[in-house]
């Protein structure tokens, strides 16, 4: 309507009356990239993805590599007269200087190094190399485990606890979301709980469950359930009301509603939920492994920190992202073979 | 429908209607020589003597429905009676806010009436079952079902074995014509087939009365003509009373044997309209004399002069170069 209006009274300004209204060009090559919920060409998606991890890498690498950028450390490589010094030492920039300068006052052998970053960022080759060793590295005492040992450990503890989890949270949702009645009754208590910090649970779920795995389980349950039960009760009242009252006129009856219609209905929805949720579950993991006896990757995490292996740190880090990432990638891709009556599916 | 009718004629209708005031009904009616929408021929009178005299399948008596808003309460419904005879065509039609919807909802069962009575073959109805066959303005066809499991939905439901829905459901999909989509998913179809799965959904479970809910509002004219006819072929062949409910006073004419014609705030029945253009109803007939002295009526009874909102005047100011007329021939 504006534009119509606008258009009519520019022509009345200029009365010479023979501007073009339509401006046809071809744009194909110059499609903005900013067009608010529009699909972007291919191959810029496949670019802007690629994107999305080559730049974090790419400033990592800049810090890393460039040796005028940060690099607030000097690693000593010749200590000359200064007697604390030791080949492959790290010290501050100033505090080396300082002894540089007070060794050219006395005319002593002065000190060498070259500028290098603190030992808790180790350049991406380092990390990457770490990926092979950590694996291959042998545990320094018999009663620790290699690297695939804990990762496989730190997924059964994710497993279990978010099967449990949902065994128990997803029914009770999707009956929340289908009775007021029972949605009355738990999500109050719910919506108090779940504000409370799982980890806070710990000292009682290792009094309870001992030191093993059980108390590990419970802080991911207990981080995932209460979140859970709301966000699937959620979705189901998100169901179109009209499937339910078709199905009733259909002769649909009450548990047929709930199992024909509420359940088909929601599934979609819920495995995209449960997909969300699992990335949850993977960032209680460390807390959950820190009580009781430490275990699985967090161990493996801990005790590298503490050898001051960084690289193997970081690795470790990565690894449980990539985990996460696959999981989910794998999960998106099972989606199109479970729903074949979904247009679409999100995420990558 | 209206694409079919001449011009000349529908200028003629909008400016007698226009034009129309109580006073000078007569004489509108004589400028345009219209027969009385009331007249019948002798055929159209005998079918409604053969028609009336079918047993009363649904029986609404007295049908009151308030709701309770933060406002206070809202008369939706008041006082409806009326009859409709074993395979009856009865449109219900009436402005926006008559209640066409609470009705259609009351009767299947979805609400619950303030008082008064549903009777479905003289017995009172509560709650939605099988024996009402509704078909929905937005399809509500299962997404995640295919168009044979969605048809096969409500005999499943009715305690058949697979088999013997599947085979029931199957005749019923032949019957809408929608062999060759079986297996396709409702998304894949278009508004029209959906609608048609929903109505062949409905009728496989042998319902006494299919309760229809605007269900051609959403689709396109080209697309709602065809299904009108469609429509019309389907209840010829089958024993099946079906109540409508449109705002499309051509839709309503051209399927009724009668027309409930409702009013608004409250919804009350302002008359209950015998069609009387003669079977079989084709599109041709919108430009009979019968047809359009019964538009004539439901346009007073719906549209009435005096309280029309959307007849306020625009406040116009022109905005184009002097002299660019758009409609002028120079």
């Amino acid at each position: 309507m504006s534009g119509i209006m606008s258009g009519a009274k520019s022509t009345g300004v200029k009365s010479t009356g023979n501007t073009p209204i339509t401006t046809t060009s071809s744009r194909s090559n110059s499609a903005p990239w900013f067009v608010v919920r529009k699909a972007l060409s291919a191959r810029r998606a496949t670019m802007l993805t690629a994107a999305s991890f080559l730049l974090p890498l790419l400033i990592w690498s800049i810090v890393s590599y460039v040796p005028f950028i940060w690099h607030p450390k000097i690693e000593v490589v010749e200590p000359g007269s200064v007697s604390w010094f030791k080949p492959g030492m790290l010290v501050d920039r100033s505090v080396f200087s300082e002894q540089q300068a007070l060794s050219r006052e006395a005319n002593t052998a002065q000190p060498e190094g070259f500028r290098a970053n603190p030992v808790y960022l180790p350049a991406p080759h380092k990390v990457a190399t770490a990926f092979f060793t950590s694996f291959t590295t042998e545990p320094k005492r018999r009663s620790e485990q290699w690297l695939h040992e804990s990762l496989w450990h730190s997924i059964t503890i994710i497993f279990w606890g978010f099967t449990l989890s949902s065994l128990i949270g997803v029914p009770i949702g999707i009956l929340c979301g289908t009775y007021t009645a029972v949605a009355k009754i738990n999500e109050p208590f719910i919506e108090f709980f779940r504000y409370l910090p799982a980890p806070a649970f710990g000292a009682l779920a290792v009094a309870i469950l001992g030191i093993h795995d059980g108390p590990k389980i419970a802080i991911i349950f207990i981080g995932t359930f209460f979140q859970q039960v709301l966000i699937v009760s959620n979705t189901t009242r998100k169901l179109d009301i009209a499937l339910l009252e078709a199905a009733l006129t259909l002769g649909a009856k009450k548990i047929q509603l709930l199992f024909r219609v509420v359940v088909p209905g929601i599934l979609p929805d819920l495995y995209r939920d449960q997909r969300i949720l699992l990335g949850w579950a993977w960032t209680y993991l460390i807390v959950a492994e820190l009580i009781g006896t430490s275990s699985g990757i967090t161990w493996f995490i801990t005790q590298q920190a503490r050898y001051k292996n960084f690289d193997n740190v970081f690795a470790a880090i990565i690894m449980i992202g990539m985990i996460g990432l696959l999981i989910d990638f794998l999960l998106g891709r099972l989606a199109k073979h479970l729903f074949p009556w979904e247009k679409s599916q999100g995420g990558i | 429908m209206s694409e079919s009718i001449p011009e000349a004629i529908l200028d003629k209708i909008s400016k007698t209607t226009s034009q129309l005031k109580p006073q000078t009904e007569s004489q509108a009616v004589s400028e345009l020589p219209l027969p009385s929408y009331l007249e019948q021929s002798d055929a159209v009178a005998k079918r409604f003597e053969k028609l009336k005299r079918r047993e009363v399948i649904l029986e609404v008596k007295g049908l009151n429905k308030q709701f309770d808003t933060p406002q206070g309460a809202v008369v939706a419904l008041k006082d409806i009676h009326f009859k409709t005879h074993r395979r009856e065509f009865v449109c219900v039609i009436g402005p926006s806010g008559c209640g066409k919807s609470t009705l259609i909802r009351t009767l299947a069962g979805l609400e619950s009436p303030s008082s008064g009575e549903v009777l479905l073959d003289g017995k009172p109805v509560f709650e939605p079952g099988p024996d009402r066959g509704m078909v929905f303005q937005g399809y509500t066809l299962f997404p995640w079902l295919t168009i044979k499991r969605n048809v096969m939905f409500g005999i499943e439901m009715q305690g058949a074995s697979r088999a013997t829905a599947e085979s029931e459901a199957l005749q019923w999909i032949d019957l809408v014509g929608l062999n060759d989509f079986i297996n396709a998913y409702p998304h894949q179809l278009s508004g029209g087939m959906k609608q048609r799965v929903a109505i062949a959904r409905a009728l496989a479970n042998k319902p006494r009365i299919l309760l229809m809910d605007e269900p051609f509002g959403a689709l396109d004219a080209q697309t709602r003509s065809k299904m009108q006819a469609n429509l019309l072929e389907i209840w010829r062949n089958i024993d099946i009373t079906i109540l409508f409910i449109t705002h499309d006073l051509d839709e309503a004419i051209y399927l009724a044997d009668r027309i409930l014609v409702l009013k608004a705030h409250p919804g009350e029945v302002n008359e209950l309209i015998e069609v009387s253009v003669p079977r079989p109803r084709s599109a041709q007939q919108s430009i009979s004399p019968e047809f359009l002295a019964t538009k004539l009526r439901l346009e007073e009874l719906i549209h009435p002069k005096d309280d029309d909102e959307d007849a306020l005047p625009l406040q116009m100011v022109r905005m184009s170069e002097v002299g660019d007329d758009v409609e002028a021939v120079e």
